[in-house]
């Protein structure tokens, strides 16, 4: 580890891992559960990329936002949110963070500042820049993150983005999980550079490329950003670089990439390295771990449950949310 | 691209009444002063776009506000897409963004930031939020502008759901309805006519509001009625002038606002004149009016004395060529024709 991690506070190293197994058990469940054709739609699961929202999160207030991705149970997750609200909206039910209007694309805790996950690809980026100009107006210290892929990088809302965010010198960090695949398309035939990070040097941002599989360098590049960005030092890209170690979506058929490359990549993943880390400076011992993994096994149970055992919405609830006063609509 | 204001004038469009004492202003004083008002009263007001701060616009319709609101207005670089998409999460942080959109023409160089975000964030979230967002500007055919600077596109945006769709003809509805939206906690597309900016009415120095949803009757008669917004309130008025002399009393309805529109209203006066017309300057081929026919047909069909009858543009780009526009793009003597069919 090459950061001072003696610093963080302990329940922060603690809460980090919680957070990482949280989300991968979230995920996994997830996984299971749309394989059986309990869960509509789609998903996209966030396993082997754990580090980088938690990573960051840990150095957020609930106060300040963030706008994720198609890929976002794991920003929710880190940001707070209820995992049993979660799973019902991936179920489709009325309990559901969205009362079951979003699923797992859209899924949003605005009370939590999570505004919204997204369908559409560096959909985000511009919903972060509005809320950095959101908070620069009202004079507060609360930053926005926005999480976004490699692929969104070659996309005009990143640019768009980063200008306008550099422009008016905007409490905005924008990270990029640069998983290799946007779909099913490489990052090295449709990116040109090695680096996206060199990609905000055009808008006078800075742009560091970190191990985004390592959650205390995640951790400590974040503090760094979001401190800078409060204080009024304006926007800051960090590209951490790490692999989607499952399909796009849940039931892909990864035509487009070598089942050995996969397995390479699963010595390199975020909970495993940070599990030895703790290990090993005996932050946390094996009981710890399991009791930990006992308890989040059950929260993930639980929220299976109470997923299942939801309502679902009425079906003329699909005329209700689009207005605040809906009446007098030809919906 | 800078237009002569002067060029875009259209003679003869005061259709209101003016009485004695009234204070006579134009469209753009109404519209920046709807807006001044709602900027002084409520500090989360901001507006901005591309040319309005050190300009007034394009068209100068924000010169009123230049030097009364601080750094509440500014300018943006060229980039619509996070324009728009910025006014998105500027609203779920708290403030009240009125974004200008500089041409409705580049309302697609960021639609997506519209349609697909700002339109659905509300839904999508199970309505979590409330998005007082107002998306304004010039829409509407300008002496030669050509095929990128003349579109009027509220069609798209009545079509795909989750914006109010305001497009206002006078002074005075420009500043009632631009009020209302910026009062209002949904997001409003709010479509300026370049040809109306300079058009005089009469407007009360009192505040006043007009709520959205709300046509007005410009014009009462008992022969036909005239469906219409914007510039095409004007030339339907004109129209129902010269029908007039032939003895046929035109009634013209101004929707005002496309969602909501005024379907009570609009049934009320086909109830009574059995016949329509609807007019609008976008294009004919599934323009708005097609919406209003089918409604009309749906409730009335066997009070109808004759087809409801449509007026639009042609179905092609808008060309440059002052013959060719002219041909291209509806007008007076269309309205009347279309009257005359349903006789």
């Amino acid at each position: 580890m090459r950061f001072g991690w003696e610093d963080i506070p302990k329940e922060t190293l603690v809460w980090m891992y919680e957070t990482m197994v949280k989300i991968r058990k979230f995920d996994l469940a997830a996984e299971q559960h749309f394989l059986r054709g309990e869960i509509p739609g789609f998903i996209h699961a966030y396993i082997g990329e754990e580090a980088i929202a938690t990573g960051v999160m840990a150095n957020l207030r609930e106060d300040d936002y963030i706008t994720s991705t198609h890929r976002g149970h794991g920003h929710m997750i880190a940001k707070g949110a209820d995992v049993k609200r979660m799973m019902a909206e991936l179920y489709g039910k009325k309990t559901g963070y969205c009362r079951g209007k979003g699923g797992s694309m859209h899924i949003a805790d605005i009370s939590r500042g999570v505004l919204g996950a997204n369908g559409e690809v560096a959909g985000g980026i511009p919903i972060a820049v509005g809320a950095g100009l959101a908070v620069k107006f009202r004079k507060s210290d609360q930053v926005v993150v926005s999480f976004f892929g490699d692929g969104a990088t070659n996309r005009g809302a990143f640019h768009e983005g980063l200008n306008f965010a550099a422009v008016y010198n905007l409490p905005v960090i924008f990270v990029v999980e640069f998983n290799e695949y946007a779909s099913t398309a490489p990052a090295r035939e449709m990116i040109p550079v090695k680096n996206v990070a060199v990609r905000a040097a055009g808008y006078g941002i800075p742009g560091i490329t970190i191990d985004g599989n390592n959650v205390l360098e995640v951790y400590e590049t974040a503090r760094m950003a979001i401190e800078r960005a409060r204080c009024g030092g304006g926007p800051f890209l960090i590209e951490a670089k790490t692999y989607r170690l499952k399909g796009h979506f849940v039931g892909d058929p990864e035509l487009y990439r070598d089942k050995r490359e996969v397995q390479e990549f699963w010595k390199k993943e975020p909970i495993g390295r940070y599990e030895a880390f703790l290990l090993k400076n005996g932050i946390l011992t094996k009981e710890d771990i399991e009791e930990i993994n006992e308890r989040v096994d059950k929260m993930i149970e639980e929220a299976v449950r109470f997923a299942r055992e939801s309502p679902y919405p009425e079906p003329e609830d699909a005329l209700r949310d689009l207005f605040v006063d809906d009446t007098g609509y030809d919906y | 691209m800078l237009l002569e204001i002067s060029s875009l004038m259209i003679p003869g469009m005061i259709t209101e009444v003016i009485h004695m004492g009234e204070r006579i202003i134009t469209f753009s004083q109404a519209l920046c002063e709807g807006v001044l008002e709602e900027m002084l009263r409520d500090e989360r007001v901001i507006t901005y776009g591309e040319d309005i701060a050190k300009q007034g616009g394009i068209f100068g319709a924000y010169k009123c506000l230049l030097g009364k609101v601080g750094d509440r207005i500014f300018d943006t670089p060229i980039s619509e897409e996070v324009i728009y998409g910025s006014a998105l999460g500027a609203a779920m942080a708290g403030m009240i963004p009125v974004v200008e959109f500089h041409f409705a023409d580049f309302l697609f160089t960021g639609i997506t930031a519209i349609t697909n975000q700002i339109m659905k964030m509300r839904y999508m979230t199970g309505g979590q939020v409330s998005l007082p967002i107002v998306l304004r500007g010039p829409d509407g055919v300008a002496k030669s502008a050509a095929a990128q600077h003349s579109q009027s596109i509220e069609t798209i945006f009545m079509h795909v759901p989750g914006i109010k769709v305001v497009v206002p003809s006078t002074p005075y509805d420009a500043k009632g309805l631009i009020k209302s939206s910026i009062r209002d906690p949904d997001p409003i597309i709010f479509f300026e006519h370049k040809a109306l900016y300079k058009i005089r009415g009469p407007v009360p120095e009192e505040e006043y509001f007009i709520p959205l949803g709300k046509a007005h009757i410009k014009r009462e008669g008992a022969d036909v009625t005239v469906i219409a917004t914007s510039r095409m309130v004007h030339e339907a008025v004109k129209a129902a002038e010269q029908l007039s002399k032939e003895g046929i009393e035109v009634e013209v309805v101004d929707l005002r606002t496309l969602v909501p529109w005024d379907r009570d209203t609009v049934i009320k006066s086909v109830k009574k004149t059995g016949r329509a017309v609807v007019a609008h300057e976008t294009w004919r081929r599934a323009g708005w009016g097609a919406e209003i026919a089918s409604t009309i047909y749906e409730e009335l069909f066997d009070r109808l004395e004759a087809p409801i009858q449509r007026v639009g543009a042609r179905n092609v780009p808008h060309p440059f060529s002052p013959p060719l526009e002219q041909f291209m793009i509806p007008k007076v003597e269309d309205i009347v024709d279309a009257v005359k069919r349903t006789l």
